[in-house]
């Protein structure tokens, strides 16, 4: 079977850009990508892409070219840019197309997101007393894991300050400027004990990708990274997800462990052999957890990594490089493509100022809402 | 005493409030709120005790978005309000607002108890819902 290989890269710098729609941001990205793999539009044999909140995807089309081509919107919830990613990779795996590009963006009002219980299938009381926020969620899951296995908060600080640091070398990152432990600390509480520094805000961006065959990449003499492994899975029975009014006494794993297993398992490799890890920190929290559910590292481990600064530029294991969602922001559609796009960069040695060396095996990972979770492997 | 926020959410009994939950008929998953309309005829009611243990919490420090949230407050006249899982043991871990006059008290594993509470909404009135205390 061929290999799915991503020959161009293009990113919209995340953030507020008021003059610009997120359509706009997704052209842009197509455009860019086009142009990194020095190839036409006239050139692509499918789109896949998608927006949970600035319209359809395929709206690029009078922009980017009437061709013809076959064009899929995805809808998958805070998964919708690994789900693009995923139905690009079968599409080219599966033998039937040799190129394609796959986009994500979004624009989102300020704030918390608003939530609507019925396209959740919740009673309309759950929302209207105060209890759908994804907010909420996040605090709970982190709380109940600090006091299962020892997390401080000193080590939620940790993992923003990171973030920052990271944000700051990072041309595509919307916070710019490093902010300091006490001050992510003694910042505004908005979710105990997630404090305002410590949860990504909804932003804007576009990202998107030209993936090809192995085949088509060598006619075109072009080189890019191989997807060694990529998966999508949801919450199992007795998982911990937003907008549980209940949950099951016996508790059961994450959808994340299983969209990790299941990459590993393709790609043939494990923990061990990654050197650069995204993984989805809508706050401070998920991230920590994160770390032990992809398998990096044993449940409680986190607050001597974070100590040590195994996961920081330099570390054995850097995360999040460009920032993450924390520094980033975060466009639903666009974002787990982000992660993708900063995998790219370091597999190519284009990270600049964020480098990690030597870079070789590179994995990303988005979970959100309803509960799903997308993982790819990249080799360089 | 005001009208309940929904129907078949809560009852009170002598011995305390108890959540409505329901069980699966064909393997026993447990649910809270008892699932309604399509999916009831799959599920069998079932009422939680009156007591179980705090599972996690947090404390909403912001006014929810409107909508879906309809307190009667606004933006300066919003009281942040805890909120987390309580375990009712061998039945479900459902999620409900916390009545605590200091959050900092709570703790997991605390003993609470179902209770009524009385929420001024925007839209109808005063409803009654149901909360959990510390015992």
């Amino acid at each position: 079977m061929t290999d799915v290989h991503i020959i161009g890269a293009g990113i919209h710098p995340f953030g507020r850009h008021p003059d610009m729609t997120g359509l706009d941001q997704g052209v842009y990205a197509v455009r860019e990508a086009l142009v990194d793999a020095g190839v036409e539009w006239a050139d692509m044999q499918f789109a896949f892409g998608g927006s949970a909140a600035a319209g359809s995807a395929d709206a690029a089309l009078p922009r980017l070219g009437l061709t013809g081509v076959q064009f899929i919107n995805i809808s998958n919830g805070c998964a919708t840019g690994g789900s693009s990613m995923l139905s690009g990779y079968w599409a080219i795996k599966s033998g039937e197309f040799d190129i394609g590009v796959v986009l994500g963006f979004d624009k989102h009002p300020r704030g918390a997101f608003n939530a609507d219980p019925e396209a959740s299938g919740l009673p309309r009381w759950y929302g209207e007393t105060g209890m759908m926020l994804t907010t909420q969620f996040f605090a709970m899951k982190i709380r109940r894991y600090m006091e299962l296995y020892g997390i401080s908060e000193t080590s939620l600080g940790r993992v923003a300050v990171k973030a920052y640091e990271n944000g700051a070398r990072t041309p595509h990152a919307w916070r710019r400027d490093p902010v300091d432990l006490d001050t992510v600390l003694n910042s505004q509480m908005l979710s105990d004990p997630l404090t305002k520094f410590m949860f990504c805000s909804p932003a804007e961006g576009g990202v998107a990708m030209v993936l090809a065959s192995d085949k088509r990449m060598r006619e075109l003499g072009l080189v890019g990274p191989k997807v060694r492994g990529a998966a999508v899975r949801t919450r199992p029975r007795g998982s911990f997800e937003v907008f549980a009014p209940s949950l099951d006494v016996e508790r059961g794993v994450a959808p994340t462990v299983l969209a990790s297993k299941a990459a590993y398992e393709m790609a043939g490799v494990g923990p061990g052999d990654i050197d650069v890890a995204q993984i989805q920190d809508t706050e401070s929290g998920a991230e920590i957890m994160h770390m032990a559910e992809n398998g990096f590292c044993a449940d409680g481990e986190q607050e001597s990594w974070l100590a040590d600064g195994v996961t920081s530029l330099g570390g054995r294991l850097p995360m999040n490089t460009d920032g993450g969602c924390l520094a980033c922001g975060e466009p639903i559609g666009a974002s787990g493509l982000r992660q993708v796009y900063e995998n790219v960069q370091q597999l190519r040695g284009r990270a600049e100022g964020r480098q990690v060396r030597d870079a070789k095996l590179a994995y990303s990972q988005v979970y959100g809402a309803p509960g799903l979770s997308a993982v790819a492997i990249l080799e360089a | 005493m005001s009208t309940a926020v929904a129907e078949g959410v809560f009852v009170e009994r002598s011995d305390g409030v108890r959540l409505i939950a329901g069980r699966r008929k064909a393997d026993g998953e447990m649910r809270f709120p008892m699932p309604r309309g399509a999916d009831a005829q799959f599920y069998d009611s079932v009422e939680l005790a009156p007591v179980g243990k705090l599972w996690s919490y947090t404390v909403q420090r912001f006014r929810p978005k409107t909508p879906p949230y309809i307190g009667a407050d606004d933006e300066k006249s919003f009281r942040p309000f805890a909120v987390g899982y309580v375990e009712f043991p061998g039945q479900v871990i459902a999620e409900g607002r916390i009545l605590v006059d200091d959050p900092s008290t709570l703790k997991i594993g605390l003993p609470m108890r179902v209770a009524i509470e009385a929420f001024p909404t925007s839209t109808r009135g005063e409803v009654a819902t149901y909360a959990f205390r510390p015992v």
